[in-house]
């Protein structure tokens, strides 16, 4: 039946269902369980359509556009799906169709608090946003959809929005994704004022008319704007906050896949657009790439609040696809094509591994916090038992969010990693020593990662409970397990068929202007990822099945050598006194060790408070606690002074505001003058 | 002798020989503290007990806690099979990589470090949160230091590299010592050894790896324990056949092969020597001081890195 539709026609099917899927849970607001089913239902659908479309544009299929055009001169409403826009659909449509499952499950949680009508109203109208974003063709449309997809998420983010918190997270992301807009405006601008168009095709072909500084500018602007929204350190403040606070489905989209549009445009721009960009723009890329790697995974060890942890991972892995984005250009400002190619291949790699293995964390703990209705670590504990299969999938997620083979992190982070050690060679010194301080990040990023998450994992659902709500904890909905099952599975055989997948990718990346004709830098011989300097290569599937089957046979081996043997359940050793789960280990505990050893970084702060019995004596402590905090140095030393300048500078101007009215009708008749003026000249 | 035959004889050959390692150090260390110390094959026993006694499993332990020494056990045999043992020949094993070897190592310390919390016992969950600091810390010097090598040989494939090192003149050696010297902190770490664990203590506000083990028993401590010394072999044999590959055989024949062992034999000695020379000199550092020289080991292997491209 499907394959009777075409690739545009999917797209459109899609765009179509989210439409009906927006408008009818808003119709539906009144009825919980109907507009749960019709909103989560349609991008259910919406999303095997995007798939449909995607793959077979990936797949062979041609590039569609259509335009039409609007009645404001240089608006069109015009969008093209290349196979760059092809593979971004994929991702937002692999991650929206679990997602949307596992929702049909988690919104049942809010019938009679909040309103599942209006949920489904945002969740389908930013799906949307997303779809057409990664295909918009013209700036403008562009610039539209986008504010659709971040306003659409804003509300998402402040839908509970009787938690006074959650308000002024979505605040801080308003304001945040704002400014990065203004930035993205500014530059649409610049290029508009070189290039003489909107349109993206025209900016493409008369891009080397813009002069060079001006596309420094554009750079530093794309930076900042595109940025924002992918989270990099220092503009990444908005994300610890806001991704949490949405309802858990929705974090997962907006950590799978909102971020990652961000990458999206920053290939379109730097790469599409700009042949022959200056070095220092993959240089820099590279060490904000690098700096947001490693500073993101230090911040999410310190985090004891699930979804907290799970966003700071968010950042931690933009810097690790930043690392390929910014290997890739440095070498193609180098003119070596297909090294550029082999630092894409990660890059994309690495965003569709995040997105899976992300979603997957974040659907992993939704289902625990819906249990336990908190989202602090210190209170859970044991869920291992009460929630098997929550467990097993988290399990498998934080396997892959580790980089550990066989599941797919590994493979995406094997490329970065040999994308990264190219550029030992092949520049001066310096250059060189860029990509090895990369390389050296990424390898102290997997440490930390894989530590992070031996925390979330074992204070989550190893040990006894630590709170009632953690002992009186279910397995959670059928759906929920459904919508994780399949992205755990997904991680399993990406990585199992990662030379597949990269195969897929590199003709993403030969899609690309200057790319047709460049050797492609992998192959993959039975089974195996190779590289095409022979330098390295790689099989899961054989790390796969050998560790299988070793460990079968281990196991196999020791059950015969110890048939006779019995085994007696007994206490956990206790030294004598009743064990009880507040001698566990906690998840603040855990990564203490770390803080301190980073604390130079991190500004760890510890703050004793001790109430005596006895003023005078001081030798009992009546009660006795302790406060450890992070200090937020980029509020500290960055957002604080912004915003003092700011309103400093507002005080100033607030002089002119008198409240005297003849004032006033002077200011206007001195603009009116100043611009006649103006216009004679 | 065919490829595959090669490849299984090798992983054979780690669990066989690794408890014999772990014998000799603890004997010269026991000479070198004035005692008579037990005999070398005193590990091999304490193996075959532990695998004839009965076990006794927490209550609250789960599937984790009950699973993981086999995969433990089953990845520190894998590897013996993934590095050059015996010859440089199996060339064509994709498992032989770098980054896959050094990340199937982290596999392995990912359920180490969940099996030690996973019974909620106090000293299992510092066990686990130590072992997780310093293998987060260790990570970067271990994968430079063989990276050092690598750029050499101009491939990450282990064997390809223990092949072309051994066919390296001396002047070009220099940087290659000073990896080496990266990779036996990276090591020391690695393996629990002085001075970041003492692998003979069982004393709560030190221990590391015995933390983590403490509620095992039975067949599955045995598991454990017999991982651990096959680790420590690996990392012995990574040191000594990727650094100094000379007695490799040079074809796949029997005799070329035995004659190779012997001089795998004869090096993991000098190595374990020097490893107990190193313990019984060496005070055990302040968990704190550990991430010093963790990152010495990492820049070390930068310069050798920058010597060498």
């Amino acid at each position: 039946m499907f394959t009777a539709v075409s690739a545009q026609s999917s797209f459109f099917l899609a765009l179509l269902f989210l439409g009906l899927g927006s408008l009818g849970s808003a119709c539906l607001w009144k009825k919980d369980a109907a507009a749960n089913w019709w909103g989560n239902l349609c991008a259910i659908t919406a999303s095997v359509f995007g798939l449909l479309s995607a793959i077979r544009v990936l797949l062979g299929g041609a590039a569609f556009s259509l335009a039409a055009d609007s009645p404001l001169g240089a608006l069109s409403f015009s969008f093209t799906v290349d196979k760059l826009s092809a593979f971004f659909i994929f991702v937002i449509s692999l991650i929206a169709l679990p997602a949307s499952i596992y929702g049909l499950g988690y919104v049942k949680h809010y019938y009679g608090r909040y309103s599942p009508g209006v949920l489904g109203f945002f969740y389908n109208l930013f799906l949307a946003g997303l779809f057409l974003v990664v295909s918009a063709d013209n700036a403008l449309f562009f610039l539209t959809v986008w504010e659709i997809m971040s306003l659409a998420s804003y509300f998402l983010v402040i839908f509970e929005h009787r938690e006074p918190d959650n308000i002024s997270a979505g605040t801080r992301y308003f304001i945040m994704t704002h400014a990065g807009t203004a930035c993205i405006i500014l530059a649409f601008l610049v290029l508009y004022r070189f290039t003489g168009s909107f349109e993206f095709d025209v900016i493409r072909e008369n891009f080397a008319a813009v002069p060079a500084y001006a596309k420094n500018i554009v750079f530093l602007l794309t930076l900042a704007g595109f940025g924002t929204k992918a989270g990099i350190i220092p503009l990444h403040i908005w994300l610890p906050s806001a991704h949490p606070a949405a309802p858990t489905h929705v974090s997962a989209l907006m950590s799978g896949v909102m971020i990652k549009t961000g990458i999206y445009m920053f290939i379109r721009i730097l790469i599409d657009f700009s042949p022959g960009a200056p070095l220092w723009w993959g240089i820099a890329v590279l060490l904000i790439g690098a700096a947001s790697s490693l500073f993101g995974v230090l911040y999410a060890l310190t985090e004891h609040d699930i979804k907290k942890l799970l966003a700071y991972h968010s950042i931690e892995n933009i810097g690790i696809i930043l690392l390929g984005l910014g290997s890739a250009l440095v070498f193609w400002a180098a003119g070596a094509e297909s090294l550029a190619m082999l630092g894409l291949i990660a890059a994309l790699f690495h965003t569709l591994n995040h997105a899976v293995f992300k979603a997957l964390l974040f659907l992993g703990a939704g289902s625990v916090i819906s249990q336990t209705r908190t989202r602090n670590m210190e209170e859970y504990g044991g869920l291992i038992r009460t929630m098997p299969y929550t467990a097993a999938l988290f399990l498998t997620g934080s396997l892959a969010i580790s980089a550990l083979p066989p599941f797919n992190g590994f493979a995406s982070e094997w490329l970065t990693f040999q994308s990264l050690f190219s550029g030992f060679g092949s520049f001066g010194r310096s250059v060189a020593g860029v990509f090895a301080l990369s390389a050296g990040a990424l390898a102290f990023t997997g440490g930390l990662a894989a530590a992070c998450f031996v925390k979330a994992f074992g204070a989550t659902f190893l040990a006894r409970p630590r709170s009632v709500e953690a002992a009186r904890s279910r397995e959670s909905a059928p759906s929920m397990v459904l919508g994780m099952g399949v992205l755990a599975l997904l991680t399993l055989v990406i990585g199992i068929f990662s030379g597949v997948v990269s195969r897929v990718l590199s003709v993403v990346v030969a899609d690309r202007p200057g790319f047709s004709t460049v050797p492609v830098p992998v192959s993959v011989p039975a089974a195996s990822l190779s590289l095409g300097s022979g330098f390295a290569a790689m099989s899961l599937p054989l790390v796969f099945v050998s560790l299988a089957a070793v460990s079968a046979l281990v196991a196999f081996l020791t059950y015969l050598a110890t048939a006779g043997r019995r085994v007696k359940i007994g206490r956990t050793w206790d030294c004598g006194t009743d064990l009880t789960p507040r001698m566990e280990i906690t998840a603040t505990g855990f990564s203490r060790s770390l803080i301190s050893i980073f604390r130079g970084i991190l500004k760890p702060s510890k703050q004793t408070t001790i109430e005596y019995r006895d003023a005078d004596s001081r030798f009992f402590p009546q009660t006795r606690s302790v406060k450890l905090e992070i200090k937020d140095v980029y509020s500290a030393y960055f957002y604080r002074p912004v915003e003092r300048l700011t309103m400093a500078l507002a005080a100033q101007i607030k002089k002119i505001q008198c409240g005297n009215v003849n004032a006033y009708i002077v200011y206007l008749f001195a603009a009116l003058i100043a611009l006649l003026v103006w216009a004679v000249i | 002798m065919s490829l595959f035959g090669l490849w299984f004889l090798q992983l054979l050959l780690v669990p066989a020989l690794s408890p014999l390692f772990i014998g000799i150090v603890r004997r010269v260390k026991a000479r070198l503290q004035n005692r008579v110390g037990a005999r070398v094959t005193q590990p091999y026993r304490d193996i075959l007990k532990l695998f004839r006694k009965d076990e006794v499993v927490s209550a609250d332990a789960s599937w984790i806690f009950s699973s993981a020494p086999y995969l433990i056990f089953a990845v520190s045999i894998l590897l013996g099979a993934s590095i050059p043992l015996l010859s440089a020949h199996l060339t064509a094993t994709v498992l032989g990589d770098l980054l896959t070897v050094v990340y199937v190592i982290a596999l392995s310390t990912f359920f180490l470090a969940l099996a030690g919390m996973d019974t909620g016992n106090a000293f299992g969950g510092f066990g686990s949160s130590r072992e997780m600091t310093v293998a987060a810390l260790t990570e970067g010097g271990l994968i430079f230091s063989l990276l050092a090598l690598a750029f050499t040989a101009h491939s990450s494939n282990l064997f390809v590299i223990a092949g072309a090192i051994s066919s390296l003149s001396l002047l070009a050696f220099t940087p290659i010592i000073l990896a080496f010297v990266a990779f036996v902190i990276a090591l020391l770490a690695e393996t629990g050894r002085f001075p970041f664990d003492n692998p003979a203590t069982h004393l709560e506000l030190t221990m590391i790896h015995e933390a983590m083990i403490l509620e095992y028993s039975g067949k599955k401590l045995a598991l454990m324990e017999w991982a651990a010394a096959n680790k420590f072999m690996l990392f012995l044999a990574l040191g000594a056949n990727l650094f100094f590959p000379w007695g490799l055989a040079a074809s796949a024949s029997p005799p070329a092969l035995i004659l190779a062992l012997g001089a795998l034999v004869f090096k993991l000695l000098v190595f374990c020597v020097l490893v107990a020379l190193l313990e019984s000199s060496l005070a055990k550092f302040r968990f704190f001081r550990l991430p010093d020289l963790l990152f010495m080991s990492f820049i070390l292997s930068l310069i050798a890195l920058s010597l060498i491209v």
